[in-house]
């Protein structure tokens, strides 16, 4: 039964309502959003508080596509506005060459992306496919477990972007569907305590014609190339600033869901999962079943995919017969998901030598069951006792309709 | 953790009869996680919501197949869907119609047992809108949940007439289905 005094502060919501609760409570100063499935619940609801007068010292500005929406929170986030937005898929890569600007303008706009694949063919379920592909535009990304992590994270993430040490943009990755319109208990961020925590937003520089500075102008050869440095440099420096705030986090709110990694059941663990997002909570199910039996099977959460962390990741795994990597999305062309190159690319150089295989899973919102994470640990066991047969592959692949 | 599974069709309101069943859940102090089978959902096609009531936080994020308790808003998606599949042999199946339960045949070692919601709902709520009526014969059929927190719950979500009007058909239901009324 649940703890009486850690109910009375639960209510039982939807995933979608308790984000947009938490983003308000952060006090953005605009938002700016397009609705598109699953997020669009998210984006209703901020307006109904924007409606009702609950978000004070808020603009909601409507626009008609989701380039609109960026770009609107670039101009917002420029003069000193905390920004917020939310989207997926289609809505997500409609951003995509703006998101570019945001990060090198050096913008730390956050948003919520409620993950979901790609057309075509078209497909409104879940995937990561839609964040993956905007690795490399500059962005801080965090993947949620469940529908209170996909809140923590809301503050957290102001909080790691806003440093002006640091001023990247971020999005909080959360499972479309999954998560955006499951009904779970949550806790709602107390306004007060998130007040303690996310100090207002003041940055260093802003657009002011009293003090006139230039944003995203031009470079030449002879600069750019230290525009980019300093870009990865801010976005070295989120590293332990993710691990710290995760913690300050946990001293304000009693929560902690990880810093840049999770471990569970991890350090005598002989085989590892690794993956990213709500799939981990099946994956601990199923490994409960496994340690039941005396197994010693264990899961890594990866919370941050940009930055990657590379030392945590090996230092994680140094100890274990052999790793799977469990990934909702591929890069076609390598057969591979992101998180399972970026694994073995980071363990190359390193001195750790384990094992790595790959499983692309979960395409297009396809049902991952108890049975088929069996199923990967039954072959990763055969991977740790006489090495790689297949390096990476499609789960649950219905050969009849090839 | 016991499963639920709820068969309607789209606009019946199943989703919102699981949304609800989890509420209630955890105000009888469990945990709790509702969802719908995500579709591109329209008005009449079969679809499919769940809920998993337990004692201990719910991490599992797969669909439902070996439910422990289904629930059929509409006895005519029998024809189509196999709403047994995978139920418990232990388990229950709950069928809105004004049939028998064994005149339905259904191919399960499950207990069936039926209600006539829509009559229910004509009476007392004044529209054909089962997916309320029906938690209420689940609370009395299962005994997995306290019908004043389904009760509680319709109530919050939909204040006034509307939820008084639920309130007191969730009511009827558990008790016919208890065999308390007729």
């Amino acid at each position: 039964m649940i703890n009486p005094a850690y109910k009375k502060k639960m209510v039982v919501v939807e995933g979608s309502y308790a984000v947009a609760h938490a983003a308000k409570v952060c006090r953005p100063n605009v938002i700016s959003a397009y609705p598109i499935t699953p997020q669009t619940h998210i984006v209703e609801d901020l307006s109904q508080f924007i409606a009702d007068g609950e978000i004070p010292n808020c603009e909601y500005i409507n626009v008609e596509a989701e380039f609109s929406a960026i770009s609107a929170l670039i101009g917002a986030s420029a003069v000193g506005a905390r920004t917020y937005s939310a989207t997926t898929s289609q809505g997500l890569l409609l951003m995509h060459e703006a998101l570019f600007n945001t990060s090198g303008m050096r913008l730390p706009v956050v948003m919520t992306v409620a993950n979901r694949a790609i057309s075509a063919p078209i497909n409104i379920w879940n995937d990561h496919q839609d964040a993956i592909a905007q690795r490399d535009t500059g962005w801080i990304q965090l993947y949620v477990e469940d529908v209170q992590e996909a809140c923590d994270t809301l503050p957290q993430l102001y909080k790691i972007a806003e440093d002006n040490e640091i001023m990247v943009p971020g999005m909080v990755c959360m499972d479309g569907f999954i998560l955006s319109h499951v009904y779970e208990p949550v806790v709602l961020l107390e306004q007060e305590l998130t007040d303690n925590f996310l100090p207002p937003f003041q940055p260093d520089d802003i657009l002011d014609p009293e003090d006139p500075k230039t944003f995203g102008a031009f470079a030449a050869p002879d600069t750019y190339e230290e525009f980019r440095y300093l870009h990865e440099q801010a976005m070295q420096k989120a590293l332990p600033k993710i691990e710290a705030v995760a913690k300050e986090f946990e001293e304000v709110f009693g929560r902690y869901h990880g810093g840049l990694i999770d471990g569970y059941m991890l350090d005598d663990a002989e085989i590892i999962i690794m993956s990213m997002g709500s799939i981990l909570g099946t994956v601990k199910d199923v490994v409960d079943e496994y340690r039941a039996k005396g197994e010693k099977i264990g899961v890594l959460k990866v919370r941050s995919f940009r930055p990657f962390p590379k030392e945590q990741i090996c230092e994680a795994v140094k100890n274990a017969h052999a790793v799977v990597v469990l990934d909702k999305n591929i890069s076609i062309g390598t057969n591979e998901g992101a998180l399972f190159t970026e694994t073995k690319s980071c363990l190359y150089n390193s001195k750790v030598r384990v094992p790595v295989i790959g499983y692309t899973i979960g395409h297009g919102g396809r049902d991952i069951r108890v049975e088929s994470i069996a199923k990967v640990i039954e072959k990763t066991k055969k991977v740790a006792k006489s090495g790689i047969t297949v390096e990476s592959q499609f789960l649950d692949l219905k050969e009849e309709l090839l | 953790m016991k499963e639920i599974r709820i068969h309607g069709r789209g606009g019946q309101g199943s989703v919102t009869a699981a949304e609800l069943l989890s509420v209630a859940a955890f105000e009888d102090g469990k945990f709790s996680q509702a969802f719908p089978a995500f579709g591109v959902e329209r008005r009449g096609a079969p679809v499919q919501a769940f809920t998993r009531i337990s004692n201990n936080p719910i991490r599992l994020r797969s669909q439902i197949y070996t439910p422990d308790y289904v629930i059929v808003q509409d006895a005519t998606l029998l024809e189509t869907v196999d709403v047994a599949s995978g139920i418990k042999d232990d388990g229950i199946i709950i069928v809105n119609t004004t049939e028998k339960p064994e005149s339905l045949k259904l191919d399960t070692k499950a207990k069936v047992m039926t209600v006539d919601a829509t009559k229910v709902a004509m009476d007392i709520i004044g529209v054909p809108i089962v997916n309320t009526v029906l938690l209420g014969a689940f609370a009395g059929a299962t005994g997995e949940i306290n019908v004043e927190s389904i009760q509680h719950a319709i109530k919050a979500r939909f204040p006034g007439k509307v939820g008084e009007k639920n309130a007191n058909a969730i009511q009827k239901a558990y008790k016919l289905i208890k065999g308390e009324e007729a």
